[in-house]
């Protein structure tokens, strides 16, 4: 139909329309409209969406300064007045609960985009490059990734103190080995295929080659991966607080308020059990989405 | 239905859900089979061959679902037994040979334990008496030396012999149907040849009936009675296969006639002619015959009404209004114009390949994939480049390329050394080879428009930089490969298979090359489209004087298309010459083995006896001594091939080949008895070991000053 025909001219009826181009980032689409009609990644995804929301919007939604201290109500339980109950200050449960979104939102995002950044720059190199730079760089990945999680951010908190900006920093630092290896097998696949060898054959950079040939199209496996570190980092960042090495009081981060709590669990288990399960909603909330956009993949 | 045949498909129609839509791939499918007949279905990829394979085995994905139709089955209807039935009918009643029988045989177990299995399976047997009966099945699909076969593993064995043992296993139950579904495709012509060699003896030791699944018109031409062509899922003519292929009904049965290359057609003489379009994409609403946006003779109605299946008499049936009109169908206008003469065989030198070694590996395991190749290509020709898969060709167009490091060895271009990989290679060397690969769907980036793989392409290699220029160039270089300007916006992902190597093309001459590498191009396409493109490598070749090194399996390809040929067995090449030299006798063994593995619709008229080579081809990490040829060799004289390496005969006219037997002695040989089948390392009779000649320890060298 398209390779110049001979039919007669009379023809009426219109041959087979020619994919017309769903064109721009087709791959990418693909993948949002597998998603979009994945149940599970629609329910993770509107429970982020309202997390997100809350984070940006906590001061009109909130019915009291998360900071008011109010000692006539401390240790409140659960009522119309105060719907999570007041903590030892007197301080509104349901305020500092929507409240403490916004800092386990700018952390554990800001975290990953750093660890997403940083991995895939050593993926692409390390698998496009191979031989000794691929050689030395993994085995230095192997190393970070022997030690737990919790005793590198440890080590380096105690060592450079403990404030939001070291949190995103230690979080990046310990995400970029892991995603280098995610980043890395997807390239040494796609670095076998001809396009990269024309390209090679027309003279392009190996900058050019790793960035806009091979990254396009590994754009799904990182996807994935990006929305997997979330969560982790997440829970990363609220076990920071919760040691307190991460962020300071008075925020009314989640992992600082359940470590704050604990003590009053006894006799006030709301000042524990809110911020908790906020944390728990967001955490399942994002492996939702990444289980959605695995299957997507997949698919 | 019809009370005589093993298996009956009624009014089949299936379609396959995406994203809950359905696409209908068989539409109204009825054909027959009688017991013991061999029925062919042809049709290119994505028309449902395979479909209607799976829906006999009802091994459909869950995503495709029968809208109606029977396929009646020994009088019950498969689609409708229990499972438990089905499983038990599965192995023993029908069997299936898949495509790749490296994937299709468990890789960790012995062939006879999986040969045996079937045998527990289905006829209860013990463990000793079901090794015995496997053993007894190998003998009867020939092969050699069954009781150690039955002890391998099958990566030990050779691709022919792994399809053996599928098949022995298929028919160890001897069941009422075997379906093969493309059983040859990927495989070597040489074990092609041998494959469909078993089928047509196997066909009178057992009386089953057959479905043989094939793309190629002349392999289902060779082994079965009947043929049917699938088309979009449709069955557009079915007859007794002779009638059927020498007179075709129907248009598009006529069209994939006439767009492969026959035997002895050459380039100069006849243009190929290929059917214009593509396949209607999966579930196109097609309200008349399916073919008719592509069909010669179409007409309104052809557009509007549906043909119906005619009875155009003798058992045949042709599903096109105008069926008698098809046999007038006048060749092409294309097909008389020639292409302008061949380059004049004293042209100038363009590459020169001396001494050319690749290995893998390191130093303790290493793999010569190249194993000292001299050759020259001269300016305007197209030098082909043959042999069996591991052979070589694709390392040494890689070291060609550049984008491996050659070991060792000398490449000049146009008298300017080339060995360097491809990152030392300044702009003017990379614009001049450049490289059309295999298959346009990994060779084009998915991400990128065409408009930008082609104008990256243009920036690069014809160094032009301005926006309006390079737009310019762009539509010229499209036009050039017959692609419309509209085929500049998309991806490739909304073009087919031909338009998009289309575009590989393009890049490939954005810069006006000297030496284009082709590896395969055409092999990865449909029948219908191979011809169009390669009319167009050729038309862009002669236009612009470019030299081609066209590799492929094709021989029918390579034959039309070369000006000289180059064979290559185990990383070395061991005939080389002009074309025609090289295609007849006097010419090396394995030369021969190759052009009388060559399944060709002449056949039909003029059936040659085959070559057989004996064993798979040997490791080349651990190549044989002497003449690398010596453990397959047909021709195999004694210990001076197993001892020395064969010096280059010289016969003539710039073709020279490597063995012990001078081309006097060679050309009566292959003239007179082909080799003698069956004892394919027996030592012909007459001849003496030749005495050694003068030019033994002679360099190679491609063609006499």
């Amino acid at each position: 139909m398209t390779e110049g025909r001979n039919a007669p001219a009379s023809v009426v009826v219109a041959e087979p329309a020619p994919a017309e181009p769903p064109d721009r980032r087709e791959g990418f689409r693909d993948l949002a409209v597998a998603a979009a009609s994945s149940k599970t990644f629609l329910t993770g995804a509107a429970i982020l969406l309202f997390w997100v929301l809350m984070a940006l919007f906590w001061g009109t939604v909130a019915p009291y300064d998360p900071q008011a201290v109010d000692p006539t109500a401390s240790l409140a339980p659960p009522s119309a007045e105060h719907w999570f109950g007041t903590d030892n200050l007197g301080r509104d449960v349901l305020s500092r609960v929507l409240a403490g979104a916004s800092s386990v939102l700018t952390v554990a995002p800001l975290g990953t985009a750093l660890g997403m950044l940083g991995g895939i720059a050593v993926g692409l190199v390390t698998g496009y490059y191979r031989g000794r730079v691929d050689d030395v760089v993994m085995r230095v990945v192997d190393a970070l990734l022997a030690f737990p999680l919790i005793i590198i951010a440890v080590l380096v908190l105690s060592v450079l103190g403990s404030s939001k900006v070291n949190v995103i920093l230690v979080i990046g630092v310990v995400f970029t080995p892991i995603v280098a290896r995610t980043v890395r097998s997807a390239v040494l696949s796609e670095r076998e295929r001809e396009y990269v060898a024309a390209a090679r054959l027309r003279g392009e950079s190996g900058a050019y080659i790793m960035v806009s040939e091979i990254l396009p199209n590994i754009l799904s496996p990182i996807a994935v991966e990006a929305t997997i570190r979330l969560g982790y980092a997440i829970f990363t960042s609220a076990t920071l607080s919760f040691l307190s090495l991460g962020i300071q009081e008075p925020s009314p981060d989640w992992g600082l308020t359940i470590s704050l709590g604990r003590v009053y669990l006894q006799v006030a288990p709301w000042m524990v059990l809110f911020p908790a399960l906020a944390l728990a909603t967001l955490v399942v909330a994002v492996n939702l989405v990444a289980d959605g956009l695995l299957q997507a993949v997949e698919e | 239905m019809d009370v005589h045949s093993a298996l009956s498909i009624e009014g089949l129609t299936i379609s396959y859900l995406r994203r809950r839509r359905p696409l209908r791939v068989i539409e109204d499918l009825t054909l027959s089979i009688r017991p013991g007949e061999a029925y062919g279905l042809v049709g290119e990829s994505g028309c449902g061959k395979s479909t209607v394979a799976m829906a006999l085995m009802r091994y459909l994905p869950s995503n495709a679902v029968v809208d109606s139709g029977r396929i009646m089955f020994t009088g019950e209807d498969l689609l409708r037994v229990d499972e438990a039935t089905l499983r038990r009918w599965r192995g023993s009643r029908m069997a299936m040979v898949y495509q790749d029988p490296a994937s299709a045989l468990n890789p960790s177990m012995r062939v006879g334990v999986q040969i045996a299995e079937v045998y527990r399976q289905h006829r209860g047997m013990y463990k000793t008496a079901a090794f015995e009966a496997a053993g007894a099945m190998l003998e009867k699909v020939r092969i050699t030396d069954p009781g150690k076969v039955l002890r391998r593993y099958p990566h030990e064995l050779s691709g022919g012999q792994q399809q053996r043992i599928m098949i022995a296993m298929a028919l160890s139950t001897d069941p009422e149907l075997l379906v093969l579904d493309e059983p040859t495709t990927g495989l070597d012509a040489t074990v092609e040849a041998e494959v469909l060699d078993l089928v047509e003896q196997l066909r009178s030791d057992f009386d089953t009936s057959i479905l043989f699944i094939s793309h190629n018109l002349g392999v289902v031409g060779r082994v079965c009675e009947r043929v049917g062509v699938l088309y979009a899922g449709r069955l557009i003519e079915e007859g007794p296969s002779e009638e059927l292929l020498r007179q075709p009904r129907h248009p598009y049965t006529l069209g994939l006639l006439r767009c492969v290359p026959r035997r002895g057609m050459r380039k100069d003489a006849l243009r190929l002619e290929p059917i214009p379009g593509s396949l209607p994409p999966l579930g196109a609403d097609l309200p008349g015959c399916v073919y008719a946006s592509r069909c010669p003779i179409a007409l309104e109605r052809c557009h509007v009404e549906p043909p119906p299946p005619y009875d155009t008499g003798n058992g045949r049936i042709s599903r096109c209004h105008y069926h008698d009109e098809v046999p007038a169908i006048p060749l092409g206008e294309q097909q008389q114009q020639a292409t302008p003469p061949s380059p004049p065989s004293d042209g100038v030198v363009l590459l020169r390949v001396e001494g050319l070694v690749k290995t893998y590996g390191t130093s303790r395991a290493s793999v010569q994939a190249v194993a000292g190749v001299s050759f020259e290509v001269r300016q305007g020709e197209v030098f082909g480049l043959v042999g069996e898969s591991g052979s070589g060709k694709t390392s040494l167009a890689r070291c060609l390329s550049g984008l491996v490091d050659a070991s060792a060895g000398d490449v000049t271009l146009e008298g300017f050394k080339l060995s360097a990989a491809e990152h030392r290679r300044n702009a003017e060397l990379r614009r001049k080879v450049q490289m059309i690969f295999q298959n346009p769907d990994t060779s084009l980036n998915p991400q990128h428009s065409v408009r930008r793989i082609l104008g990256r392409a243009l920036r690069l290699l014809a160094g032009i930089k301005g926006r309006r220029e390079q737009e310019r160039r762009m539509l010229d270089l499209a036009s050039s490969v017959r692609l419309e300007p509209r085929h500049l916006q998309v991806r490739p992902a909304a073009l087919s298979g031909g338009l998009k190597q289309r575009v590989a093309i393009a890049r490939a001459f954005a810069g006006e090359p000297a030496l284009v590498l082709c590896d395969e191009p055409v092999s990865a396409l449909d029948v219908s489209v191979q011809a169009a493109i390669l009319n167009l490598l050729l038309d862009v070749q002669t236009a612009r004087g470019v030299s081609y090194l066209f590799i492929s399996h094709d021989l029918n390809v390579v034959r039309y298309l070369a000006d000289s040929i180059g064979v290559m067995y185990l990383g070395q090449l061991v005939d080389v010459g002009p074309a025609q030299a090289v295609f007849d006798p006097p010419h090396h063994p394995y030369t021969e083995a190759l052009v009388s593995a060559m399944t060709t619709l002449e056949d039909l008229d003029d059936p040659r006896p085959h070559v057989k080579l004996g064993g798979p081809m040997p490791s080349p990490s651990d190549p044989p001594s002497g003449c690398r040829f010596h453990t397959r060799c047909p021709r195999f004289l004694g210990d001076i091939c197993r001892n020395e390496a064969p010096p280059w005969q010289r016969d003539g006219e710039g073709h020279q080949y490597r063995c012990h037997i001078p081309p006097g002695e060679l050309r009566e040989l292959q003239r007179t008895n082909g080799a003698s089948p069956g004892e394919p390392a027996s030592r012909p009779n007459g001849i003496t070991p030749p005495k050694r000649t003068g030019n033994q320890g002679k360099k190679p060298r491609n063609r006499l000053p």
